[in-house]
Formats: structure tokens, sequence, C-alpha cells
């Protein structure tokens, strides 16, 4: 009972803020209520028994994502005034849609009760169950090729990330370390022989 | 008591919610990217959900993933619109209609 009193509480907060992240004229207000959107989901996700994915939601997304959209929102000058100007006249295309998706699924999960699949009750977790390691131990086994491939996928990000921002500017004059330390005396300081001069 | 219908009408009232922001969000490339964002989260809602109820860890692993990828993907999105930016000084979506011809 207290468990679907919390349930409703942050699924009512959570619907709210996402209204708020395509309502809000001010991109900063969005990125902040997509953060209380993912702590609503982290709760959710704690309720639902997935311990470890509740934190890393946490970790991942309001630590390094979103902090990661706050700073490309607030370097980009984007004039809001602009943005408050008219809401778009797609909103009747958009309640469309989403009714059409919302009817969607309301038809798979009451209508045809989800193709007669018996999962209503979660099955019990045993007494000393510790998500984190659970998920670790399938992790490292069962997925461990997977795990790599998402390492790489990482890996491939963060080197696409640099390599588009990085900005080559030309006119100014930078130092090249290594030309400089790999200059050699000779290149620098020509020696001439000559003989000397007579005097009169 | 949670039950699993509860869980999947919420994501699905998420994930509409973030389909009609892709729709309605003509004007900053960077709400439709955190629109997107809101759609793997009800994606995930539904693995979380189908794993507990099912007993099956497999989901979780692959909200794992999905989660590896999108940060991948939002980093990618956000620095494309970084340099976007520098070049057009502009993210507005009705900007960029360059291949229109």
């Amino acid at each position: 009972m207290f468990a679907s009193i919390l349930f409703v509480i942050f699924s009512i907060v959570l619907i709210g803020a996402a209204l708020g992240v395509i309502l809000a004229r001010n991109p900063v207000h969005c990125a902040l209520l997509l953060v209380l959107c993912f702590f609503n989901s982290a709760v959710i996700w704690l309720m639902l028994d997935a311990e470890f994915l509740g934190i890393v939601l946490v970790l991942v997304y309001v630590g390094a994502v979103m902090v990661l959209f706050l700073f490309v929102v607030m370097m980009l000058d984007i004039d809001t005034e602009r943005f408050r100007k008219e809401l778009a006249g797609y909103w009747p295309l958009a309640v469309a849609v989403a009714g059409f998706v919302v009817f969607a699924i309301i038809n798979v999960i009451v209508v045809r009760n989800l193709g007669g699949a018996d999962l209503k009750l979660a099955p019990a977790l045993p007494p000393h169950y510790s998500n984190t390691r659970a998920l670790g131990e399938v992790l490292f086994t069962r997925y461990a090729y997977p795990a790599q491939i998402a390492a790489v996928i990482l890996l491939v990000a963060s080197v696409a990330a640099i390599i588009l921002t990085l900005r080559r500017r030309t006119g100014h004059k930078p130092q090249d370390i290594a030309a400089q330390v790999a200059v050699r005396a000779k290149d620098r300081v020509r020696l001439v022989k000559m003989a000397s001069e007579k005097g009169p | 008591m949670i039950t699993l219908t509860h869980v999947l009408a919420l994501s699905g009232i998420l994930f509409a919610i973030a389909v009609a922001g892709v729709f309605l969000n003509r004007k900053n490339v960077i709400v439709l990217l955190m629109c997107i964002e809101l759609m793997l989260l009800a994606v995930n809602f539904n693995f979380v959900a189908f794993s507990r109820f099912n007993g099956d860890l497999g989901g979780q692993i692959f909200v794992f993933f999905i989660l590896t990828v999108a940060a991948a993907e939002a980093a990618i999105g956000l620095a494309i619109l970084v340099v976007l930016f520098r070049e057009r000084r502009s993210i507005d979506v009705e900007d960029l209609d360059t291949l229109q011809g």
C-alpha cells in the first residue's frame, strides 16, 4: 500500500517534469526538469528492485550527461526571446501522435492483456539478494563480449567528440615543441671555414 | 502493490510526451536531444519492469548497454551541435534546410 502511494506520487512528478521539459521555453529550465525526471525514474527503478541501474542513472545521467547538456546550453548564447515567440503550428499533430502512442500501448496492456502473459506478480527475491552482485555475475560471464563492445563504443565516442570540436586556428604562431626539441646545432649555426686575411 | 501494468502505462505516457516534444520543438535542437533522452528513459522503464516481473536479469543488462550508447550519442550529438553553432551561429531547426536544395 505504502509502495503504491509512493509509486503514484513519483509517477505524477515524473510526468509533470516530462511535460515541463517539452513545454518550457528556456532550455536551461528544460535541462533542470529533465534532471528531475531522471531522479524520479531512479527512485521508481529502486522500487522495482533495480538498485544498481537506479544509482547508475543518477551517476551517469545526472552527473555526466545532463552536466554536459547544461554546459552546452550555457556555452551557446541562444536568444531565448526568439523561442518564446511561437509554440509552432504543429501542436495538433503532436497531440494526435502522442494520443495514438498512448492508445496503442493501452490497447496492448488492457485490451489484449499483454497477449495473455501471466506477469502480474513479481517473483519473490531470495533473502540476501544483491542486485549489483547478480548483475555483475551475469555481465562478466554471459555478456562479457558485449561489455567490451560497449567500452569500445564509449572510446570511439569520446575520440569523435574531441576530433569534432577540435578547432584548428589559422593565422597565429604556436610553438612546435617537437621541432624545438629535435633541432640540432648544425641546423642553426653554420661554421664557415675561410682563410685568414693577410695583414696589409 | 506495483504491477507490470502500472509501469508499462507510465512508460507509455512518458514515451508519448517525448514524441509530442519532438513535434512541438521546432526551434531548438538541444531540446530535441533532450526529448530523445526522455524516449530512451521510457524504453528503459519497460526493460526494467519486464526484467523484474519475468525474473530475468537480461533486461537490466540491456538497460546498461542502452545507457552506454545513449551517453555516447549525447556526447557526439552535443559535439556536432557545438560545431554547427560555430558554423551557422544558430541551432534553430528551421534554419537547417541546406539539404532541401
